[in-house]
């Protein structure tokens, strides 16, 4: 600290603090705290800050064997940690240097499957050995205390004389009885929350606009056409069996609720066959196609289990009977599978006859009301 | 006020005057001295929250270096990169740059994993931690400020969650956001209207990945760390809770102080948790993107199951049955929205309300700062245990599809006993974790009344056999102890009173000198070789020959 303050509204340090308001600087001069030794100032600052410590176990003798064996421990440690960390360098630089390749590929070498695991297993090592070391360290060789910390309530003191500040300004703004000031007040806080709000607008979309929930791309006369892009002929599948299609528009393979099956079922479950009411005739022959997306949660339901006549969902298990017009038999789902009305067209190839005649994949809250 | 060289106990090393230079500036000696000298109490249970804080920092660090490489685009673009089978396959530019992370950068897999499973660890450690506070009393007055933020950040830790294993949209994660939406679309009277703000229209849309990416990497971690701050001040301030023993009370904390002891202990910790994750980073894989294929609307693979936090949301749609509601004006409440929405809003308010409730029903409305053991508390521990098995058995329903393939059992019986046993298992644990509790606090008053059972056998002269018992304290004329119990562990064995003599320490040969310890040993009045002057003829009971009485109500 310098006392040569030249600037200009400086005193040119004539001017000292004033009196302290209280403080342990009251208590002890300088003089008395340079005449304490080292361990006395730790325990008269801790007793400041209300810790007493009760009772200090030291580490071991200096010099003792048991000391001697912690430090070597400790030292061990580290230095395995230190390799170890080294060893991490070591791998991530040195492949595709001195090692081979680390990058993966189909005839590439052994070292590519180790090098991820390596990586993991030295960085690993290196970081838990640091924290054991630390652990043994302050175990084995710090000194053991046993400190107590009293826990102060709240005083009255503060509680009463904070209050009297705050109350004092509340008062002196007058605002308890310039209605005014807290009326407007209130309505331009109102007004401004309202209109920060608003860009949030520009999030809400009309989901009710052209009804994009309840379409999809089929149409009288789209084909129905394999991931690949092929149409099917009647034939082209053995009975029993299912085919994942698509509608014949582009991008119809990418569209999130087109998937269809097309099932061909075996003579004896067209014995069984009990379509829905008014959709007898949705399907052709001996072939039915139903939609892919499950009415519960949306995921594709895929696996089929013909014997049983049952598609199952694998994400929560709804389980739908095609015999049944896919109607839901086991598990969350509460609606049958939409069925597809198709035909064959001109070239023989399967068409659909028109759009799902309700909206695929999950319920919503209006679902039945377009 | 000048301090020259001179000046009593001004400092002479180079350290000692830079401090003082620092201090002058900012005054900070103070403060820091309270802060070092601040009392921390020594418990297993209370490193939980800390793992948990670690673990958060990880992955903070690694989702950071993730960034440098992630695309959250939806944009289709073609794979060029070096992983073989995927070759030419048309993708997002989420995916495609999720693949050349795995396959193309230095260490970027590594660091993924990394990311994954300090993720994993940092929610399970937050419901570790949780369970910790909730069986011991912890979250009772003055705390229950800092319990409700703990359960916010555990909701905000699963939103962090479901938000980063949307982003790399392979497969799995697809199917998880088509899941996703159909919750949004669920909710009565707004579901169309939230799913057409979230997605921005139909599902998927092209704006899905790059709202998910900036909620998971700004805004959510942004309130974590805002909250975490807040949990740990509130901590600080209020001081850590106490397990009741010698000495502890409701006014003080007996522990070790921050510096050095605990310091080194949290540092060590800190690297041990960094170590564990980035040894399963390394070693144990996790999410292998690759194998899963891009997202494909038409596609699902069998056995698709969340990450484990969520897992329980999964349960709870399996089970639930088909019930949509119908109500007048064609309007419906979707069966789905049952297990998800209001199943986890009503867990979680239930969870957040819980000191309130409590303080309610028992009428406690008083400031503690000694914990409780769960025993003591049959009720609420009974609560608890209740409340775990509801979600235990949610949980094994969500992976009701893998057990019925591993165990070759029926998956609608499984279905069946997710659906049976949701409703039944919880009362029934709650009947059987109370007589536990009461069961153990019997056995601790017994051993205050009657002493530890030594496992001395004597025959009295008249040819009774008896055990021989050892009070813990003193006795009164009956020879029944007249210690109270105070909500502190009581010692059940003669080892835990000092009847074992300590090991003389050294592994492979002794590093102390046996007589020292065995003078040591004498001097603190343990192991045998002290009590060989103790008469054991009776069972401890002064009044009479030691004859066991009936234990009197």
């Amino acid at each position: 600290m310098t006392t040569h303050d030249t600037r200009p509204g400086s005193t040119g340090g004539a001017d000292t603090a004033g009196p302290l308001h209280g403080g342990p600087d009251d208590d002890y001069t300088p003089e008395q705290l340079a005449a304490m030794p080292r361990e006395d100032l730790d325990r008269l600052g801790a007793r400041y800050d209300g810790v007493q410590i009760l009772h200090v176990d030291p580490g071991p003798e200096p010099g003792s064997p048991m000391e001697r064996r912690a430090i070597r421990q400790v030292g061990l440690t580290f230095t395995l940690a230190g390799l170890s960390a080294l060893a991490f360098v070591v791998v991530y630089v040195g492949a595709g240097w001195f090692f081979p390749d680390w990058q993966w590929s189909v005839s590439g070498s052994d070292f590519s499957a180790f090098f991820t695991p390596l990586l993991g297993a030295t960085m690993g090592l290196a970081l838990a050995l640091v924290g054991v070391g630390l652990v043994l360290f302050s175990k084995k060789l710090l000194p053991h205390e046993t400190a107590v910390q009293d826990k102060h309530d709240g005083s009255h003191f503060d509680r009463v004389t904070t209050g009297a500040t705050l109350v004092g300004g509340l008062h002196n703004s007058g605002l308890a009885r310039r209605k005014l000031i807290t009326r407007s007040l209130g309505f331009m806080g109102g007004g401004l929350g309202l209109m920060l709000l608003m860009p949030l607008g520009g999030l809400i979309n009309n989901p009710n606009k052209g009804n994009p929930l309840g379409r999809t791309a089929w149409a009288e006369g789209v084909r129905l056409v394999r991931n690949d892009g092929s149409p099917i002929r009647p034939g082209d599948q053995e009975p029993g069996s299912l085919e994942t299609v698509f509608p014949a528009v582009p991008g119809g393979n990418r569209q999130s609720d087109a998937a269809t099956m097309l099932i061909r079922l075996r003579p004896e479950q067209r014995e069984q066959e009990a379509p829905r009411e008014g959709q007898g005739d949705f399907g052709y022959g001996d072939y039915v196609a139903f939609s892919k997306i499950c009415t519960h949660a949306g995921c594709p339901v895929s696996l089929y289990e013909q014997e049983t006549s049952r598609i199952l969902c694998p994400c929560h298990q709804s389980q739908f009977d095609v015999t049944q017009g896919a109607k839901p038999v086991f598990g969350p789902a509460t609606r049958s599978l939409p069925q597809l009305p198709i035909t064959v067209d001109d070239e023989g190839f399967f068409v659909a006859r028109g759009d799902y005649p309700e909206a695929v994949g999950p319920t919503y809250w209006n679902r039945e009301r377009i | 006020m000048a301090a020259t060289a001179t000046a009593p106990g001004a400092p002479t090393t180079r350290l000692g005057k830079q401090a003082y230079e620092i201090d002058d500036r900012l005054i900070v000696a103070g403060p820091l001295r309270r802060t070092l000298n601040k009392v921390f109490p020594d418990h297993w249970s209370f490193l939980l929250g800390e793992i948990a804080l670690y673990s958060f920092l990880i992955a903070l660090l690694s989702g950071t270096y993730l960034t440098f490489f992630f695309d959250p685009s939806l944009r289709e673009v073609v794979y060029e990169g070096s992983y073989a089978p995927l070759r030419g396959v048309e993708m997002s530019a989420a995916y495609d740059s999720a693949l050349n992370l795995s396959f193309d950068v230095r260490g970027g897999l590594f660091m993924r994993q990394v990311h994954h499973w300090s993720a994993l660890l940092f929610v399970a450690s937050i419901v570790i931690h949780l369970l910790r506070i909730f069986f011991t009393g912890a979250f009772r007055r003055p705390r229950e400020t800092n319990w409700i933020i703990g359960v916010v950040m555990l909701v905000l830790a699963l939103l962090m969650g479901v938000t980063g294993y949307t982003l790399p949209d392979d497969l799995l994660s697809g199917t998880g956001l088509r899941i996703i939406s159909a919750i949004i679309l669920s909710v009565p009277v707004i579901g169309t209207w939230a799913h057409w703000a979230v997605f921005g229209g139909e599902f998927v849309g092209e704006l899905i990945i790059g709202r998910f990416y900036i909620a998971h990497v700004l805004i959510i971690p942004a309130i974590l760390l805002a909250l975490i701050a807040v949990h740990l001040l509130l901590l600080v301030k209020q001081k850590h809770t106490q397990f009741a023993g010698p000495g502890r009370t409701e006014h003080n904390v007996v522990g070790n102080r921050l510096f050095p002891t605990f310091a080194a202990k949290a540092t060590g910790l800190l690297f041990i948790v960094f170590g564990v994750i980035a040894a399963l980073g390394g070693l144990v894989q996790i999410n292998p993107v690759w194998l899963w294929g891009p997202y494909n609307p038409a596609q699902v693979s069998s056995g698709s199951q969340p990450d484990w936090y969520v897992l329980f949301l999964d349960g709870s749609t399996r089970i639930f049955p088909a019930w949509d509601i119908n109500l007048p004006g064609d309007y419906t409440i979707p069966a789905l929205f049952w297990p998800t929405v209001v199943v986890a809003g009503a867990m979680f308010t239930v969870l957040a309300l819980y000191p309130m409730i409590e303080r309610k029903l028992s009428g406690d409305t008083a400031s503690h700062h000694l914990l409780q053991r769960p025993r003591d508390v049959p009720v609420r521990t009974s609560l608890g245990m209740m409340g775990l098995t509801f979600y235990g058995v949610l949980m094994l329903s969500g992976g009701n599809d893998v057990f019925a393939d591993k165990f070759d059992v029926s998956l609608n019986a499984m279905t069946w006993f997710g659906r049976l046993g949701v409703i039944v298992l919880p009362p029934l644990v709650y009947m059987l974790t109370y007589r536990i509790c009461l069961g153990l606090q019997m056995h601790d008053r017994e051993v205050l009344e009657h002493g530890i059972e030594t496992g001395v056998i004597r025959r009295l002269p008249h040819g009774e056999f008896i055990e021989v018992h050892q009070p813990l304290g003193p006795v009164d004329e009956h020879g029944h102890g007249t210690l109270a119990y105070g909500g502190a562990p009581v010692p059940k064995k003669m080892n835990q009173v000092g009847g074992a003599r300590r090991a003389i320490r050294g592994f492979f040969k002794p590093i102390e000198e046996p007589s020292q310890v065995e003078l040591e040993q004498r001097a603190e009045g343990r192991g045998l070789a002290a009590g060989e002057n103790r008469e054991l003829s009776s069972s401890g009971r002064p009044s009479e020959g030691g004859r066991p009485q009936e234990p009197r109500d």
